[in-house]
């Protein structure tokens, strides 16, 4: 009798991964409960193994039938590194979602949202989860603007599946390897005031630092915008309120009120300050990871030999 | 050993200064013998006032006497007719103000130690590898339970008994809810009681579906017309953490105790090979008096701070259990009473440098019956501090009443649901526990799951 393998019940497989730059890989991970009524604008939280942290991910795209769901991860911190070290056939030992609230866009009514001109700002790793709201407009008719800005060309990601699915594709990079030159502000700024566009409505994804900064450029020309917050989260529920935010004059769970908000009224100084919290320990983490057991401390600053 | 007499056997402790600096369990429960002559302090009375005082109605006496007759498996099959969680229980229950309340030992002397039998015999059990007993066939009928809490165990447990075949939803990636993440390890072990107790209702035929948000993976009515489900029982608590809303709230050192014991309950945050990082501050306050706060405040003196528990009542209205207070200040930690924070003070980076204070006094009672807290003007100050836990209680998580049909709430966001069988305003869905109550106790959610899991088979049958 050949040796039968027994199959966890819960096993969240890898079926596809692709390495799109040497820090940003994409999964595409069975999850059919996900899959099933997950929409743009949505998160999902995985963890890697018993020990692993929950780590908020944004669904990059979705196969209701194959009852798969598509992440794209960069390598930060140590959790994501490990997530980086599994393959095909692997799977995480947690996947729960979706979680939030879907893009407006998709819940607003469609012919509404016909009549506007969309502009999309994705920030690095921010084109994974304006990909899916672009695609979703796409296949209702509807054509968007992006503008999506790397710091360099290797840093570009998702450009070819984005120009099937947008009206004009911008890519910029800071460093003018490739595309224009320059930060996602200045294109923004060169499209409305220099190249005759018109937006009546703009969606900003990226580093919270980026985001501040494009809010601060639509505001100039008067254009509404939307940015999506990843701030730190346990549970993605609403039950421990990590992730609250100033929005306005109110607080707000990112997780069951977001992630998507009126980039107007966020205050982008205090949640990029709240991000900051864990900063040590994770870096220790990140150097324990990398340096394994060699690493003794003593070098007085990261406090690894304490 | 002295013969039984008005005094109960002391139960032997971890020392104070050796527990405040580990997460093992505190209380280290009794030994045979000890079990043993606490058991013969049982009146076994005709008409029994303590199992009137059990939400569940255990047949207290019943185990007791198996237990004095050092019958273990007979006094586990008794507890288990009433109770799926008896290790669970014995250890969080607020026995002193139920069972043990009622005892008639207690008018001349200490009440019978239900508590700490209960555990005893839950524990032997466990140990010796006794299972709870099975004794219908399947019948054929599917029931979904939302949330792996005590309510929806105890339900889950109850149905299986009768033949259904249920399948618990659980949103976190463990089983358990507050057992899990709420309660810490030194006063409800995971691996060693509740994981156990979790299997024990899955050898029932329990399913337990995790990662699975109810009203965000699939909805109630999802489940009810694709699923096949006939009843659905909502056990999904009360998670959704409070604030003060006082400035400085969302300052970096400000956390609900939510947030706080989830990290290290549910993520192991203060062991070592854990991804899930925790805030370790020199000088933590906790703001409440309830267990929530003490279980808090107690992490963080395990963890290594400096900690107070800052409340706007005097000592008499905290609402934690006595014993927890007891614990906690024995372990070193210092209460500010009837003292309220209004503003939550920071440095440049917005990191939490202290916490400004008013003084209170007790005035005319309010709608609670309590002595209404009243401030002292004048009597504002600074209390120095890294991180402030807030712990005032939680509410239920709109959730799965925004996206289920037909289902009424009230001004709390509660589910409505009566409270015999837990009905709620939709058919065949019935709730109970802190998603009805409000937050409350392990065993009131268990005794609201009891009943629920009554009223879903006559719903059933009647069908």
């Amino acid at each position: 009798m050949p040796f039968k393998q027994e199959v966890p019940s819960v096993m969240y497989l890898i079926k596809k991964k692709k390495v799109l730059c040497p820090s940003i890989f994409l999964m595409e991970v069975e999850a059919p409960r996900v899959a099933q009524y997950c929409e743009p604008g949505q998160f999902l939280i995985v963890r890697i193994d018993e020990n692993g942290e929950r780590i908020p991910l944004t669904i990059c795209d979705y196969d209701r039938e194959a009852g798969t769901i598509t992440i794209v991860v960069q390598t930060i911190g140590a959790s994501t590194k490990r997530m980086m070290d599994l393959e095909e056939g692997q799977g995480f030992h947690d996947v729960v979602g979706p979680l939030g609230q879907p893009s407006e866009l998709v819940t607003d009514d469609i012919e509404e949202v016909k009549n506007k001109k969309i502009l999309f700002v994705a920030g690095g790793l921010g084109t994974a989860p304006v990909y899916p709201q672009v695609k979703w407009l796409h296949e209702h008719g509807i054509d968007a603007d992006v503008i999506v800005g790397a710091k360099t060309k290797d840093l570009v990601i998702l450009e070819e599946e984005m120009g099937k699915v947008a009206g004009n594709l911008y890519i910029t990079t800071d460093d003018g390897s490739y595309g224009r030159s320059g930060m996602v502000t200045k294109v923004i700024e060169d499209l409305v005031e220099n190249e005759g566009k018109k937006y009546d409505l703009c969606v900003a994804i990226g580093p919270m630092i980026m985001m501040k900064f494009c809010v601060l450029t639509t505001k100039k020309y008067d254009i509404p915008t939307i940015v999506s917050m990843n701030p730190i989260m346990v549970d993605g529920t609403g039950m421990c309120g990590a992730c609250r935010l100033t929005v306005g004059d109110e607080i707000k769970f990112a997780c069951i009120d977001g992630p998507e908000f009126d980039g107007y009224k966020v205050n982008f100084d205090e949640a990029m300050g709240r991000m900051r919290l864990y900063q040590t320990q994770e870096g220790e983490a990140l150097l324990a990871l990398q340096e394994g057991k060699t690493h003794h401390g003593g070098c007085g600053n990261c406090g690894g030999d304490k | 050993m002295a013969a039984p007499g008005f005094e109960r056997v002391p139960i032997s402790e971890q020392a104070p200064e050796v527990r405040a600096k580990n997460f093992e369990e505190v209380c280290l429960g009794y030994t045979e013998e000890e079990a043993v002559v606490e058991a013969a302090r049982c009146l076994n009375c005709k008409n029994p006032r303590c199992v009137s005082g059990c939400p569940v109605n255990i047949n207290i006496p019943g185990f007791i006497t198996a237990l004095k007759d050092k019958d273990f498996k007979r006094s586990y099959e008794i507890l288990t007719e009433s109770s799926s969680l008896p290790a669970v229980c014995g250890r969080v229950c607020p026995q002193e103000t139920q069972c043990e309340a009622q005892c008639i030992r207690g008018i001349k002397g200490d009440a019978v130690s239900i508590g700490k039998l209960e555990r005893y015999v839950a524990d032997r059990a466990r140990e010796e590898g006794t299972k709870m007993k099975v004794e219908c066939a399947p019948n054929g009928h599917k029931v979904a339970v939302i949330g792996s809490g005590p309510a929806g165990l105890t339900c889950a447990g109850d149905l299986a008994k009768l033949g259904y075949e249920v399948t618990i939803f659980e949103a976190l990636h463990e089983a358990g809810g507050v057992l899990t993440y709420g309660i810490p390890e030194f006063r409800l072990p995971k691996e060693k009681v509740v994981a156990p107790e979790v299997e024990n209702v899955k050898s029932l035929g329990v399913k337990i579906e995790t990662n699975v948000v109810i009203g965000k993976s699939v909805t109630i009515d999802e489940l009810m017309e694709n699923e096949g489900f006939e009843a659905v029982f909502i056990g999904s608590g009360a998670g959704l953490p409070m604030f003060m809303k006082i400035p400085g709230e969302n300052a970096k050192g400000v956390f609900s105790a939510n947030e706080y014991l989830t990290r290290n309950n549910l993520m192991k945050a203060f062991r070592e090979n854990s991804d899930t990082p925790i805030f370790k501050g020199a000088k933590v306050a906790v703001v409440g008096g309830g267990n929530v706060a003490m279980d808090a405040a107690r992490t963080a003196l395990r963890l290594g701070a400096d900690t107070t528990i800052v409340y706007r009542r005097s000592a008499a209205e905290l609402p934690a259990r006595a014993e927890e207070v007891e614990h906690a200040k024995e372990e070193g930690i210092k209460f500010e009473l009837l003292t309220n924070p209004v503003e939550i003070l920071t440095d440049d980076q917005n990191n939490v440098t202290g916490m400004k204070c008013v003084r209170m006094e007790l005035g005319e009672p309010d709608a609670s019956g309590r002595r209404r807290p009243v401030v002292i003007e004048g009597s504002e100050f600074e209390l120095e501090t890294n991180a402030v836990i807030m712990a005032l209680g939680t509410s239920p998580n709109p959730l799965i009443a925004s996206t289920t049909k037909g289902l009424e709430t009230n001004k709390w966001k509660c589910i409505v649901a009566d409270e015999k069988f837990g009905k709620t305003s939709k058919e065949g869905v019935f709730a109970g526990g802190d998603a009805v109550t409000g937050a409350a106790t392990v065993i009131l959610a268990m005794g609201a799951g009891k009943a629920a899991a009554k009223g879903i088979d006559e719903y059933i049958r009647n069908k």
